[in-house]
């Protein structure tokens, strides 16, 4: 018998013994997710759970959205009777809870889970098992919250539940529990998969990935992670402890009895600040990878703008009193966030100046993705000047807490990370579907969402100046607020319309939409050196990586390494900064286990909100789940 | 391109139409909103300017037609030699711009809150949904309470201290000042000066609860000689009725639980977690700026306060419809 017969009848099969076509076919057998319901509940594929994220974060999207379009309605004209003052205080701290918590910062990690282990070459995420946990705690705790608001018992303190208004005296019922309970069900999910992207990135880049060759966007999830790692546990604190006062009777923010209400709104923003720059950063990222593709050139200033990601992440973290300055604060403290604040418009300065400078010298492709990063340059610049504006401790005293904000918000957040996110559906659809998604229908898309935004968010900059503040469910017609509040509603049907476009594109793509192919776009990134959509192990041999656009350096054929196990799910492990092949590990198995253990928990944080012994009685079901989940089985993963 | 101009102008037009206002940030009528005008107007300027040219920039950059790149890794050092100056040299300008915003920051800043001599001092308790305000003076027999509407005599360094009762809110004058908030457990103050007489909005801006939307303030600015008098006539007790119905209305009123939350001065009526009402006929507005004050509006409250401001404290009562005009007549003729 040959040698290479031999090694296939035996226990440690290598890739290097097989041809592709039978290479393909037996890891596609081992990577793969059975079609059976267990298997499908068990499964640890990133992908699968990448889309999973990915679906769900646009329906909270969708559902978001419907939100502020029944608000835009009631405020369309002045003492309108659509709704009344408790229904649209819960519209709108749902708007922005589901916003901020179940869409922006998930739809990030969700194209981070999918494409991350892609771009750098691996052939899953790590800790594929607490990946799949996190998709459950987020899905449940989704569904938490809006199983609330239709039982109308849904928050209505807004989506940062200032105390004492969410307090235990005045916010009354079990409305500002739900709400604090749900940031704990999207904080455990967020973190989890913060960690799981900073440990793929860096331990298991494909050989030769060195720092400096990890693509833009890769470099933008890290920096993002590592924010959320050190943000969220500030808003865990503040949640829990809002809990706690409200449960169990503490005085953390009782000033009668020597608490404080400002150290809520210190711990909650020093969390939302930088939670800010969790949503915009993967935006950029996208921004960096579109603009290289379609303006046909590398980056310009790959190390400006990957230190610009890593200066803004940092000064993130100093920002968050320019959200006080109205609260009575010191006064030269309030300057020296001034000052921050407005230092954090040189690292995205110099980003906005290299994507630029990248157009310039390249040749830009006009397709729909570019169309969404231009419109994004339009509106993000906008949006990134007024908040030079808020940043001034004497005009944030004017506009701050009005419409002047809530445009300002929305031109940084629509602008800077949903425009991008647009823009990044449409260029890795193809690679998470295998189709192309239409380029007639983008641009239609495209133009109305630009129009529709503009007109909605743009008069309410002048609304606040005007003097209209935000959260208000109505307003007398002698205000005068009327023809713009009209215009903004009119802007908001379009923005409206754009999106059914959108999803209508999504749907008819992903069913007839032209076959992509492994590149449609000819771009330079690892990810597109698979099939599209990448099968289960997603490269058949790792690739070696020699450039940071490595299919634009590799015209012929991607060099590729060899030596893994063929029966077993080994991935390569390498070194963090040279990435030299360091060793093999086995990847966990599929587990119905992560699954179990979500359900016990959210079974105990949806208890805790009504008695505190929930605590103690839900510990058992969780530890249960945990037992189960980490019980030896006597596979790969845990002889090693 | 010629459409999106057309929208674009007649957006800054009906933007213009509505900057004077009673309660508008661009319709500065003292000397701090003047600063925050100017300061406003001046980083509008600047901010605006930047925005023209990084579009400009991204036009050029977009219509430039290279040749096409066969070879996407193909790149010119020397360019890109010559593209990082420039890059850089941007990169400094914005550090540059923001370092002088920030100083031009700065200084409003301090001119904004410079400590002066104080003629009036105002206590601003906030409740939800209204404000409950107090006139501070050394002689305690001139300090008084009163609710929702301020008088300030013009020209003059109006001291205000800020504190709440229940939950956050924020007071904010926007043709005057800036907004501070009112928060439980704390004190905060702000100074008011107004150049001359007129009837300035104010409203509440940190959301606190059902009734965010109705919680305005009314500054009426005066000069000298007017806000004496009005402060001489706040000061005295309410004049007894001077007609059988109001007599009737004074019956009725404290025969009924109004007398439980509202106190009007020279009567029994002391509660003190409502409105003061003592001459509540000679302010402008009824319930914390949502009606204009008349005789059939304060009926309409006392009837239905639930249907006009849904959430508020003040319960709905059964009353006889005559008592309700008696009471109505009685409050009105609280001058």
């Amino acid at each position: 018998m040959s040698e290479a017969a031999l090694a296939r009848n035996g226990r440690d099969l290598r890739d290097t013994a097989l041809g592709d076509a039978e290479l393909d076919a037996r890891l596609s057998r081992t990577w793969g997710t059975t079609a059976s319901l267990i298997g499908r509940l068990s499964t640890v594929d990133h992908k699968i759970v990448g889309r999973r994220y990915l679906l769900t974060a646009l329906a909270f999207l969708l559902l978001g959205g419907a939100l502020a379009a029944v608000m835009r309605m009631q405020l369309a004209r002045p003492e309108s009777q659509l709704v009344g003052p408790d229904l649209y205080n819960q519209l709108f701290t749902m708007h922005g809870t589901t916003m901020m918590f179940l869409f922006g910062v998930p739809v990030a990690e969700a194209f981070a889970v999918y494409l991350v282990p892609l771009m750098v070459g691996t052939r899953n995420i790590a800790f594929p098992r607490l990946n799949a946990f996190s998709y459950w705690m987020y899905l449940f705790g989704g569904i938490f919250l809006w199983s609330a608001f239709a039982l109308n018992i849904g928050p209505d303190v807004g989506w940062f539940a200032y105390v004492p208004l969410a307090g235990p005296q005045y916010g009354i019922g079990k409305r500002p529990d739900v709400w604090a309970q749900m940031i704990t069900f999207t904080e455990v999910s967020g973190m989890a998969v913060a960690i799981e992207i900073i440990v793929t990135a860096f331990k298991q880049r494909a050989p030769g990935m060195t720092l400096d060759r990890i693509p833009l966007f890769v470099w933008a999830m890290i920096v993002t992670s590592f924010c959320i790692v050190f943000a969220m546990p500030a808003v865990m604190l503040s949640s829990t402890s809002l809990i706690l006062d409200r449960l169990v009777g503490t005085h953390f923010y009782n000033a009668a009895e020597g608490g404080d209400a400002l150290l809520y709104q210190h711990l909650f923003w020093f969390f939302g600040h930088p939670e800010v720059y969790i949503i915009f950063l993967p935006a950029t990222g996208m921004v960096s990878t579109i603009v290289v593709t379609f303006a046909r050139r590398p980056a310009f200033g790959y190390l400006p703008l990957v230190l610009s990601l890593i200066a803004v992440g940092f000064l993130s973290f100093g920002l968050w009193v320019h959200h006080m300055f109205a609260t009575g604060l010191p006064q030269l403290g309030a300057s020296f966030f001034t000052a921050n604040s407005m230092l954090i418009a040189i690292p995205n300065g110099v980003q906005i100046f290299c994507w630029i400078a990248t157009l310039w010298s390249g040749r830009p492709l006009f397709r729909t993705p570019l169309f969404f990063v231009l419109g994004f340059f339009f509106i993000f610049v906008i949006g990134g000047l007024s908040g030079i504006m808020l940043a001034s401790v004497p005009i944030d005293l004017q506009v701050h807490d009005t419409y002047f904000v809530v445009a300002h918000f929305h031109y940084v957040l629509i602008g800077g990370a949903v425009f991008p996110l647009l823009a990044a559906t449409y260029y890795w659809f193809p690679k998470f579907s295998g189709r192309m998604m239409s380029e007639r229908l983008g641009r239609w898309h495209f133009w109305l969402a630009f129009v529709g935004f503009n007109l909605a968010f743009f008069p309410m900059h002048i609304l606040g100046l005007q003097g209209m503040p935000r959260r208000v469910y109505t307003y007398q017609p002698e205000m005068g607020w009327g023809s713009l509040n009209l215009l903004a509603t009119v802007g908001a049907v379009i923005l409206a319309l754009s999106f059914a476009l959108f999803v209508w594109n999504v749907v008819s793509g992903a069913r007839h939409g032209d076959v992509a192919g492994d590149n449609p776009w000819d771009a330079g990134t690892l990810e597109w050196a698979t099939t599209s959509p990448p099968p289960p192990q997603n490269f058949s041999r790792i690739p070696l990586v020699t450039s940071r656009e490595p299919l634009w350096a590799e015209r012929q054929a991607l060099p590729v390494i060899g030596g893994l196990a063929v029966d077993d799910r080994q991935l390569v492990v390498t070194t963090v900064t040279e990435a030299r092949a360091d060793i093999r590990e086995s990847s966990p198995e599929p587990s119905i286990w992560p699954l179990l253990a979500a359900i016990a928990v959210s079974v105990l944080f949806v208890g805790s909100i009504f008695t505190p012994w929930a605590v103690v009685w839900g510990s058992i079901p969780v530890a249960i789940a945990l037992v189960g989940w980490f019980w030896p089985k006597g596979s790969k993963e845990d002889e090693e | 391109m010629k459409a999106r101009t057309a929208l674009l102008l007649s957006v800054l037009a009906l933007a213009l139409a509505g900057c004077r206002g009673w309660q508008s940030a661009l319709d500065p009528q003292g000397p701090q909103a003047r600063e925050l005008a100017w300061l406003f107007w001046m980083f509008t300027a600047v901010l605006t300017a930047i925005f023209v040219a990084v579009m400009i920039a991204l036009v050029v950059a977009l219509m430039r037609r290279g040749p096409p790149r066969a070879d996407p890794l193909a790149v010119d050092p020397a360019g890109e030699r010559r593209t990082n100056f420039v890059v850089a040299g941007l990169a400094a300008a914005t550090g540059v711009t923001v370092l002088v915003l920030t100083g031009f920051s700065f200084v409003s800043q301090r001119n904004l809150f410079r400590v002066e001599e104080e003629a009036v001092t105002i206590r601003i308790t906030g409740n939800q949904w209204w404000w409950d305000i107090r006139y501070e003076d050394a002689d305690a027999s001139r300090s008084f309470t009163t609710a929702n509407e301020i008088h300030i005599p013009t020209g003059r360094p109006v001291k205000v201290k800020l504190v709440s009762a229940d939950v956050i809110h924020s007071f904010w004058v926007p043709s005057l000042m800036g907004k501070q908030d009112l928060i439980p457990g704390q004190e905060n103050d702000i100074r008011l000066v107004a150049d001359r007489p007129g009837t300035y909005r104010g409203q509440c801006a940190e959301f606190c609860g059902l009734q965010h939307a109705h919680m305005g303030i009314l500054v009426v600015a005066e000069d000298e000689a007017a806000f004496d008098r009005w402060r001489d006539a706040q000061i005295r007790s309410a004049d007894p009725p001077d007609n059988p119905d109001r007599q009737k209305g004074l019956q009725a009123f404290l025969s009924r639980p109004c007398v439980m939350c509202h106190s009007v001065r020279g009567t029994p009526a002391g509660g003190r977690v409502a409105p003061d009402l003592t001459h509540v006929g000679s302010r402008r507005y009824l319930a914390a700026g949502t009606l204009p004050l008349s005789r059939g509006n304060l009926a309409a409250w006392i009837v239905d306060p639930h249907g006009i401001k849904p959430g508020v404290n003040m319960p709905t009562m059964k009353l006889d419809p005559d008592d309700i005009d008696f009471i109505a007549a009685y409050l009105e003729g609280l001058k």
